[in-house]
């Protein structure tokens, strides 16, 4: 188990990089312009791309060096870019209709933080891993969720809810990082190329909606209930 | 011999898909993805025969089939195959020959995702089977270019891609757990989780089962995350609800049962499988609900699969010998018929020219051979004799009667007879005729859309009166294997 012994540097390095990332969805949750978004998801890849390499480094773990990399690629840059054209397309800058506003909805991001600490403290005091970097990342992975599925439930414009859904995975692979860093290679590319799938069959589902339902936001999607 | 089978079984559809793209001649691609289910289904019959209560492994352990992932892939492979035929004729109907190839590509594609999906051995990968076949299934409910079609594929990849990342979440604290076990890399496979569960963590280990069954729940349609399911069936063209009904739940579901022999190893006590009745449960509320009050006849069908994905959810929630059997039962029954309802409600939405069950009357007198095939369809839906749902539905409320679920199955009767009332109300609207002057028997159907329904109403009435033996034995040793024996 890496968690058990590490120095506290590292561990402190990477409480600090898992805080880092649980920062950057609270700046999705209190922002309503799509850019903002789009910058703090590229800068939350950026950040797991780090936290994969000194995991790498801390762990020896090699392998991980090639998935800092291909994170940084694909989470860092081509998803962004992906995301910008299809920001691009649409003529949104920013959610319009909101069912919160951005300062209620971080206090509902808090609560959420404070549920996820308490399971993760349940879970690692049954594991016998309190006080270890374990708890947070915990904490971090489950809170990125459930703040995941808070986006996308208040937000309304596709773009958004594509964040939303990108906020969730990136919180699991920064989890994942840290508590299973000895898992196989090829699922863990895998995954990254499942997510640039999904995301580019996104951007042509997006290109739909405009052309034949005439709207992105979901607020207008209405037509089957029942 | 298994391993060459099982290898045409995936490169049947495979080779359909490129050739389908390569043809660019509607015809073409037709015969190829028919030629291709055909030999899907041809392959995947003689695999229950041939495994022998072994699990074979292949190419390097990522490949694994035992007796329950045969099952299932027959059941995906029938359903494949009828959907294959009866979209020759139904997808004629739409005028749509430019866009055919892409259709079949895409189909012959959700067909491969299907089939191979419950073979997968790695946790991992059988995970990203599951996201695979919500992509390619995307793009064929978006298939009409409507904005009905548009919003109920944004509302479906969305609301799946987002619970199916919950068991995403649950798989990597699986890992976690087993890696406390195993050291910190190996092989995360159904069989060595089984292995390593006794001694994992109880409370990391519920933890894991619950995003779990959340996540796969998603897929399966079982309530309450079932909110795209009635979308997404009732907006795509008929073929693709009843891949999506027949052979896509089934495929979701197979993995919330190894998850549930996994934690039934490790020794949890009452709650994996109380979570599964209660959600089978909920299901068949709200499908009751839904049906009784039901306008539109797609809609009408999709209920109805949330309602038997929680007959299966219950069936497997209860556990041992008759649960278990009469659950894999229930999925080769439902996914039978419900390709026969969803092939017939097609040809009276194509033919009425509307979704609304109001606008639909005298069907008997309009189509009396697919009018009647409906009808029985329809009585065999609803759990009546003779058919095979009436036997599997009865086995699962057996199984279940004993005390700590006894009142899930008065429940789970009070209503199945709801929603039989509510499905033959809607049927006796739709087969009534009000005036005499309408157009009689104007129709001609083509052949590959009525003969489909045929070959789903025949085996279904022979399964209802004879459950053969040797299928009995069968599905007794999956249930043995699992162990889901009630505390």
């Amino acid at each position: 188990m890496l968690v058990q012994h590490l120095s506290p540097i590292a561990s402190s390095l990477f409480s600090l990089l898992a805080i880092a990332c649980l920062l950057l969805s609270f700046v999705m949750l209190g922002s309503r312009w799509l850019n903002n978004y789009l910058y703090a998801f590229a800068a939350e890849s950026w950040i797991i791309a780090v936290l994969s390499a000194a995991v790498g480094f801390y762990g020896n773990y090699p392998e991980l060096y090639l998935i800092a990399i291909l994170t940084l690629l694909f989470r860092g840059l081509l998803l962004p870019y992906l995301v910008w054209r299809i920001i691009r397309r649409l003529d949104v800058d920013r959610e319009i209709h909101l069912f919160l506003q951005p300062s209620t909805s971080l206090i509902v991001g808090a609560l959420f933080v404070m549920l996820a600490l308490s399971v993760s403290f349940r879970i690692a005091a049954e594991l016998h891993l309190q006080l270890t970097v374990a708890t947070l990342a915990l904490t971090v992975m489950l809170s990125m969720k459930l703040i995941g599925f808070l986006i996308l439930a208040l937000r309304h414009e596709a773009v958004s809810q594509i964040l939303g859904l990108l906020v969730l995975e990136n919180g699991i692979f920064l989890g994942s990082q840290i508590l299973v860093p000895g898992m196989p290679l090829l699922i863990e590319m895998v995954i990254l190329f499942d997510l640039l799938i999904i995301v580019a069959c996104f951007g042509v589902l997006v290109g739909y909606l405009m052309t034949h339902a005439g709207t992105t936001s979901s607020l207008d999607l209405k037509r089957l209930v029942g | 011999m298994v391993g060459a089978l099982i290898l045409t079984l995936a490169a049947a559809p495979a080779l359909a898909v490129i050739g389908c793209m390569a043809a660019r001649r509607p015809r073409a691609a037709e015969a190829l993805n028919l030629i291709a289910s055909a030999v899907s289904f041809a392959c995947a019959m003689p695999l229950p025969f041939l495994i022998n209560g072994q699990q074979l492994q292949f190419w390097n352990d990522y490949i694994m089939i035992d007796r329950m992932s045969a099952w299932v892939v027959l059941c995906t492979s029938i359903v494949y195959f009828l959907a294959s035929i009866y979209a020759v004729g139904y997808m004629r109907l739409l005028n749509e020959d430019k866009r055919l190839c892409t259709f079949y590509a895409l189909f012959a594609g959700f067909g491969l995702t299907t089939l191979i999906g419950p073979l997968m051995n790695s946790v991992g990968i059988y995970w990203i089977a599951i996201e695979l076949t919500t992509l390619v299934s995307t793009f064929l409910i978006a298939f009409e270019r409507v904005a009905e079609s548009m919003e109920a594929a944004w509302k479906y990849i969305m609301v799946v891609s987002a619970g199916i990342s919950l068991a995403l979440l649950g798989t990597i604290l699986f890992y976690w757990g087993g890696s406390f076990v195993l050291g910190p890399s190996y092989k995360m496979t159904w069989a060595t989780l089984t292995d390593a569960a006794p001694q994992m963590n109880p409370a990391l280990l519920k933890l894991a089962f619950l995003l779990v069954l959340v996540g796969y729940g998603t897929k399966v349609g079982l309530a309450p995350m079932h909110s795209w399911l009635p979308d997404a069936h009732s907006e795509s063209p008929a073929p693709v609800s009843a891949m999506l009904s027949g052979a896509l739940l089934n495929t979701a579901m197979i993995g919330i049962v190894r998850f549930l022999g996994v934690t039934k190893a490790a020794n949890l006590g009452w709650l994996p499988q109380c979570t599964l009745v209660a959600f089978g449960i909920v299901s068949l509320f709200l499908g009751a609900l839904f049906i009784v009050r039901q306008q539109g006849i797609k809609r009408l069908m999709a209920y109805s699969s949330i309602e038997h994905m929680g007959v299966v959810a219950l069936g497997f929630g209860f556990g041992g010998a008759l649960g278990v059997a009469g659950a894999l039962y229930h999925m080769l029954n439902h996914s039978l018929n419900k390709s026969l309802m969803f092939f017939g409600a097609g040809i009276m939405m194509r033919a009425y020219g509307t979704k609304e069950i109001a606008l639909i009357h005298g069907v008997g007198c309009r189509f009396p051979t697919e009018g009647a095939l409906w009808l029985a369809g329809a009585i065999a839906i609803t759990g009546a004799p003779p058919f095979g749902l009436f036997l599997s539905e009865f086995t699962i409320m057996r199984a279940g009667l004993k005390p700590p679920f006894s009142w899930a199955v008065y429940v789970m009767a009070i209503l199945l007879i709801v929603i039989f009332i509510g499905f033959m109300n809607h049927f006796r609207a739709m087969y009534y005729q009000s005036t005499q002057s309408e157009e009689s028997k104007g129709d001609r159907l083509s052949g590959w859309c009525v003969a489909p329904m045929w070959l789903s109403l025949i085996p279904l009435l022979v399964l209802g009166l004879w459950w053969p033996t040797h299928v009995w034995d069968y599905l007794a040793s999956i249930a043995q294997s699992l162990n889901l024996e009630p505390q």
